[in-house]
């Protein structure tokens, strides 16, 4: 069988592109990284590719607000290859910046499948900072993205990641169980103390799903989090395994997510 | 017409909420009740109402903001409630403005239609504020509120703005009258008139001088005697590049002169001579690829990869403006990773911050006048922070490593140092990636952001002390999305294919030191000035040659690649412009042809200087100088005051030397690029490290280990050790964590003061010294470094009496080196209870200079003296365990002394101990000495007890000893060398004490 093939966006600030790469690439996915421009001027095709992802970065610059004016430029010239991209029940991800990109295109919440309706929005922090450390997150749907995940050790990285929905739409969003990712007191917050929810998100929201599962947006950054070695806690985990005799692990849990969605074209 | 679109929250807006506590918590004490904000985009060009509405719909999200469209013709206004002032801050004419330059290319983008020279958007912010505030009082927030340098400010009543309809139209549109000419500059003139124009510039017609040239006596008469012989005078732009040339900030003259006995000078004999010998010594292990010779040093990765490293200051800027000196100070460093080589890809960004204590209120006046104020400690400290903040995480680079250092002497100029590593693979495309060359015929072509009036005089005016003729114009804010857009361009997407010969960037000296530098490859330049991409029209020919404007660089493009080039460069929306070629003329020639109304223009050529001369021509000034007298008491040993040792470790952890920085380093993205391997805070209990790991190509096994070493403190006792003990500091925290000792580089950043004075040369020529007698002995080579000489402030304190402050010589030594196996990396936290603790290295009585010193005000005594040899065998030891994977935990003893570190690695690892002072190798006589003693050569390690006997033998040879044991509870209890309990306290304690200084920020 063919790899799956993955777009991964790039351009205009965005920059995590290289690692979210590898992290497809050793899922066993073929990922391109391509720059919006190459898009719009046709050397390569949304349609060519099954999986779209647009990863994080500083679009932009955050400049008027976090991911508003790189959806403004997909509006403008790429909409209708996206929309048939969704109708053909491929996967889309956004990532922290993406999150925030794909939230502005009104491909989440997409209440009633209506894509391109904002419906929600990225707040900034309840500090007003820009924050980076580990986060745990829980699993509360099921998105084919998060398949066999439960609690996932992982990074955030942002100013304006304060989700925020009116009272109607949040019911709604609950109702259809689109809160894919909630904030809780795990392994990472036990082990270093931190406060479970610090960017004051609404009912501790980190990432949301359309209806069908297959558009998720997530704050926190699975390719910060896909190596054992990136964890704050290795080399403790490390002496206690050696301690018992037993090898460290390669991946972190977060490598799941990238897998599942290229077994999800298997 | 003009409209502006006034954006607001409709949902609560947290950077009201917060701003309205950090103005409480500061100036204003219960007198803020409602803060409100709401951002402006003032649209200077032709659209109709409804398209404005257009646009404002796409700069807000409907589900959280609404929008108001007003135009001079249709005023309308937020009708809020009640509120006291309205506070309208947007920028001088001029200042980048990002946000604009985003809300510009949205609409170009949008409506398909670019903007007309003069058309252009402005943003600004309404802050709407009541409460119990007087008139006064709002001036007063309007001071704490801007910076005047760079922005305005706009107040109205209630009433005002209700009878006016809101804030005024105000369109901060540069306009330069004067018509660009080139003037001659006479230098048939006497010596005083000479020194005149080089202390305060060319002479305009009006009789104003055009600002600091710094050029000394000795060179303008070089300069006088070079066009007597051509029988012609200088143009004002031949003189102004030369003073750029020839400035200490760009030939750092004063490490290059003879001075006393050393013929060479200090850095081809001290710092380049050390690499020499070490690369020779080091035979085929030498890792070395590019020193000295490029924007950064480059040493070998592995059979793939080289890693770049650079490390920069930009404190003038920095001390006028802290957050957008900061800014580009980051953001111009990353630029000699892009400007390294054919290009290199930015990985980790590293800071250094030396402040005043930010709750210092001394006030000092730029001015006689006393209406110039220096900037408030606080506010210096924290838009330093910010800037840096902004620049690293816009640009997607992780920035964990880094310090702070406070010492009052940097009350008036903050030391401001921001470092770039960088990744290459050595063959980019068919070529040797860390070998340019710029050839005769090819275009000179300029990339990136548009040159203005920002950043001129940035070169010269950090070669001369801060004063109130400090320009105003050299203060500038990056831009970190221009430059991620043509950084991508370069270092994705164009290098592997090419497509260009050479590359630098523009930092200091703008067009006239990157040209004039890539000149050399091809042996000579000319450039056509009027081809130059400009901010706004009127600009002076020598303005546009010699403006330091942001986010630029200048690359050499062979004339068959040009197409190519310049449409990938279309395709990824960066300005690529051809201004000249390169030639073998063995001369710098620029053009500049003036437009006239027909339209006709004629060809002039204005700056005609041999390239012999420009590079070569500036005399050596053979520098002398002097051993300061020291104080003889400052070498005995004094009488300590009694004092509580518990007490003095709690004191000891709250100072700002050594306390938490948590804040810091949880608001700079240290995880982006997935390389985080060894973190700024580990553990537990999230300590600062004093190194970290990253791995920079995710499928090695191999990481960059990165740290530091600063003692300014030591400085004024005695400089060589001060350098000394750097050195051994940046080593030692980088073979902690698990660095080889045979990839281990090293970077000099030198920040003196005062430099014309012979003994602040005498400290520099021995610090220097000690560079060399230490990299050699630890066969670590310099790979690249940077001066800046003149940290000095002159103006006036509050009375108005004349003042000086000088910082404190202070040099930086960075580490650069790499871990074989990053699993093998080790952090600063006990890991388990029962595990053994062991110093390495001897403690003596060092206490001078020391953090204890500083914080009882004591002097006397001796400063740490390093013995490299004894160090550099016990640092391979401890490698050697690392790599046996024998060693649990590894704390470098540094600043505080061995409770500080022994305090750090409890604290990280949330786990007890129980330490006997007895025990200590060397002759400790006294509790306070083995406490707190800066003894370098020390670490404090911790091995499970199974490890133990390995782990000894493995030490065998060095000084080291069992000190104690991990306890399985919160307890942390040393006992003296009398044998009693000294301190006994518990975690919970100490931790408070690390982390409430900062607790607020």
């Amino acid at each position: 069988m063919n790899k799956p093939k993955v777009l991964i966006f790039s351009g205009f600030g965005i920059n995590s592109e290289e690692e979210t790469k590898v992290g497809f690439d050793l899922a066993g996915g073929e990922s391109d990284i391509v720059h919006i421009n190459d898009l719009i001027n046709k050397k390569f095709k949304i349609n060519d590719y099954q999986i779209l992802v647009f990863p994080g970065g500083f679009a932009y610059g955050d400049d008027t607000g976090a991911g508003l004016a790189y959806a403004n430029k997909v509006k403008n010239h790429l909409w209708s290859d996206l929309e048939k991209f969704i109708k053909n029940k491929n996967l889309v991800i956004g990532i922290c910046n993406g999150f925030q990109i794909i939230v502005n295109l009104g491909l989440l919440p997409a209440l009633n499948f209506k894509y391109g309706k904002r419906e929600v929005a990225l707040l900034h922090n309840k500090t007003a900072r820009y924050v980076c450390r580990w986060v745990d997150v829980k699993v509360t749907n099921n998105s084919p993205w998060l398949k066999d995940l439960d609690e996932i050790p992982i990074v955030i990285s942002h100013g304006e990641g304060k989700f925020f929905a009116d009272e109607k739409t949040l019911k709604e969003i609950k109702q259809k169980k689109l809160i894919a990712l909630n904030y809780i007191k795990g392994e990472i917050c036990n082990y270093q103390n931190l406060e479970y929810n610090p960017t004051g998100t609404l009912d501790d929201i980190a990432g949301i799903t359309d209806e069908s599962g297959r558009i998720l947006g997530l704050m926190p950054h699975p390719e910060r989090a896909m190596f054992f070695t990136q964890r704050p806690d290795w080399s403790l985990l490390k002496e206690k395994l050696k301690r018992e005799g037993k090898k460290m692990p390669l991946y972190s849990p977060a490598i799941q997510i990238f897998k599942n969605a290229i077994d999800y074209f298997k | 017409m003009v409209a502006r679109i006034e954006v607001f929250a409709k949902v609560e807006d947290t950077r009201a909420k917060v701003k309205k506590k950090k103005l409480e918590s500061s100036d204003f004490p219960g007198k803020i009740q409602e803060l409100f904000l709401v951002d402006v985009f003032t649209i200077d060009k032709s659209f109709s109402l409804s398209q404005f509405e257009k646009i404002a719909r796409m700069l807000i999200n409907p589900v959280s903001q609404e929008f108001v469209v007003s135009t001079e013709k249709d005023k309308k206004y937020l009708n809020l409630k009640k509120f006291d002032f309205a506070i309208e801050i947007g920028f001088l004419p001029g200042v980048t403005d990002n946000i604009a330059h985003t809300v510009k290319e949205e609409i170009e983008d949008s409506f398909k239609e670019k903007f007309a020279q003069g058309e252009n958007v402005y943003s600004s912010q309404i802050i709407f504020i009541s409460g119990n505030l007087t008139q006064k009082n709002s001036e007063n927030l309007v001071k704490n509120l801007i910076n005047s340098l760079i922005q305005r400010a706009e107040i109205k009543s209630y009433s005002q703005y209700i009878k006016d309809r809101g804030m005024d139209f105000i369109v901060p549109k540069v306009k330069l009258t004067g018509k660009a000419e080139v003037i001659e500059v006479d230098l048939d003139i006497s010596d005083e008139q000479l020194t005149l124009i080089g202390k305060q510039g060319i002479k305009n017609k009006d009789n104003t001088r055009r600002g600091p040239l710094a050029l000394d006596l000795v060179y303008l008469k070089e300069i006088q005697k070079y066009f007597k012989k051509l029988n012609r005078n200088p143009t004002d732009i031949e003189l102004e590049t030369l003073a750029q040339t020839w400035s200490e900030h760009c030939k750092h003259t004063i490490f290059a002169d003879p001075i006393d006995e050393i013929k060479n000078g200090l850095f081809k004999t001290y710092i380049k001579g050390a690499t020499e010998k070490i690369r020779k010594k080091k035979g085929k292990k030498d890792f070395c690829v590019s020193v000295f010779s490029d924007n950064s040093g480059a040493i070998e990765f592995d059979n793939k990869y080289l890693i770049t490293h650079k490390v920069e200051t930009h404190n003038s800027p920095s001390a006028l403006d802290p957050f957008g000196g900061a800014l580009t100070g980051i953001v111009g460093v990353n630029r000699d990773t892009i400007g390294f080589g054919l290009g290199s890809k930015p990985v980790l960004n590293t800071y250094g911050f030396c402040f005043a204590d930010p709750n210092n209120s001394t006030r000092y006046f730029r001015d006689k006048d006393l209406t110039q104020e220096v900037l408030s400690a606080k506010k210096i400290m924290e838009g330093v922070i910010e800037g840096v903040n902004v620049g690293g995480n816009c640009s997607g680079i992780p920035t964990p490593q880094g310090f702070l250092f406070f010492d009052d002497r940097y009350r008036a100029k903050p030391l401001v140092f921001c470092g770039t590593v960088g990744l290459i693979p050595k063959k980019a495309g068919a070529k040797l990636s860390h070998i340019k060359k710029a050839k005769p015929g090819d275009y000179i072509v300029m990339i990136g952001g548009r040159v203005g009036l920002d950043g001129i005089h940035g070169a010269t005016f950090s070669s001369e002390e801060i004063s109130s003729g400090s320009p105003a114009t050299a203060v500038q804010i990056g831009d970190p999305i221009t430059q991620k857009k043509f950084s991508d361009a370069i270092v994705k997407d164009s290098r592997d294919l090419n497509l260009f010969n050479s590359i630098t960037d523009n930092g200091a000296g703008g067009l006239s030191s990157s040209v004039g530098e890539m000149a050399k490859e091809s042996g000579g330049c000319k450039v056509f000035l009027e081809k130059v991409p400009v901010k706004y029209p009127g600009m002076q020919p020598w303005q546009i040659w010699i403006s330091e404007s942001q986010e630029r660089m200048t690359l050499a493009v062979a004339k068959n690649k040009w197409k190519k080039f310049s449409k990938l460069m279309e395709s990824r929306g960066v300005e690529a412009t051809i201004i000249g070629e390169f030639t073998n003329s063995a001369k710098c020639q620029v053009f500049y042809k003036q437009s006239l109304p027909s339209g006709e223009g004629k060809n002039k050529l204005i700056l005609d200087l041999e390239m012999e001369f420009l590079h070569n021509g500036l005399p050596k000034i053979h520098r002398k100088t002097k051993k300061p007298k020291l104080d003889i008491n400052s070498r005995l040993s004094v009488e300590r005051e009694y004092f509580s040792a518990k007490e003095a470790l709690l004191k000891m952890l709250s100072r700002l030397n050594i306390t938490s920085f948590e804040f810091i380093s949880q608001q700079y993205d240290h995880e982006v690029q997935g390389e985080s391997v060894l973190k700024p805070l580990q553990g537990k209990g999230r300590v600062n490290g004093e190194a970290t790991i990253s791995r920079v190509v995710l499928d090695s096994d191999q990481g960059v280990v990165l740290s530091q070493g600063l003692y300014p403190s030591y400085s004024e006792i005695d400089s060589y050790h001060m350098a000394a003990s750097s050195i051994d500091s940046a080593i030692r925290n980088a073979v902690c964590v698990g660095a080889n000792l045979e990839k281990l580089a090293l970077l000099d950043n030198f920040c003196w003061c005062s430099s014309d004075d012979p003994e602040r040369l005498y400290q520099l020529k021995m610090a220097a010294k000690a560079c060399y007698d230490y990299a050699v002995a630890f066969r670590t080579p310099f790979i690249s470094g940077k001066d800046s000489m003149f940290n000095d402030f002159k103006g006036f304190d509050e009375r108005g009496e004349s003042v000086k402050i000088s910082v404190p010589p202070t040099l930086l030594i960075s580490s650069i080196g790499i871990i074989d196996d990053i699993k093998k990396a080790v952090s600063l936290d006990l890991k388990f209870p029962g595990d053994l603790i062991y110093i390495l290295g001897e403690t003596f009585d060092e206490l001078a200079g020391s953090e204890l010193y500083f914080m009882l005000n004591q002097s006397g005594g001796n400063i740490p003296k390093v013995n490299a040899k004894v160090n550099l065998k016990l640092y391979q030891s401890l490698q050697k365990a690392i790599e046996q994977e024998l060693v649990a935990s590894a704390q470098s003893v540094n600043r505080g002394g061995l409770i500080i570190a022994l305090a750090k690695t409890a604290l990280a690892g949330k786990l007890g101990l129980e330490i006997d002072l007895k025990k200590l190798p060397g002759v400790v006589k006294k509790d306070d000495i083995a406490l707190f003693s800066e003894s370098q050569g020390r670490i404090v390690v911790s091995v499970s007890p199974e490890n133990s006997k390995k782990f000894e033998k493995i030490m065998n040879g060095n000084n080291f000893n069992l000190i104690g044991e991990v306890r399985g509870d919160n307890q942390f209890k040393v006992m003296g060398i009398s044998g009693k309990a000294i301190i006994e306290t518990d975690l919970e304690i100490l931790e408070k004490a690390y982390k409430k200084t900062f607790n607020d920020y």
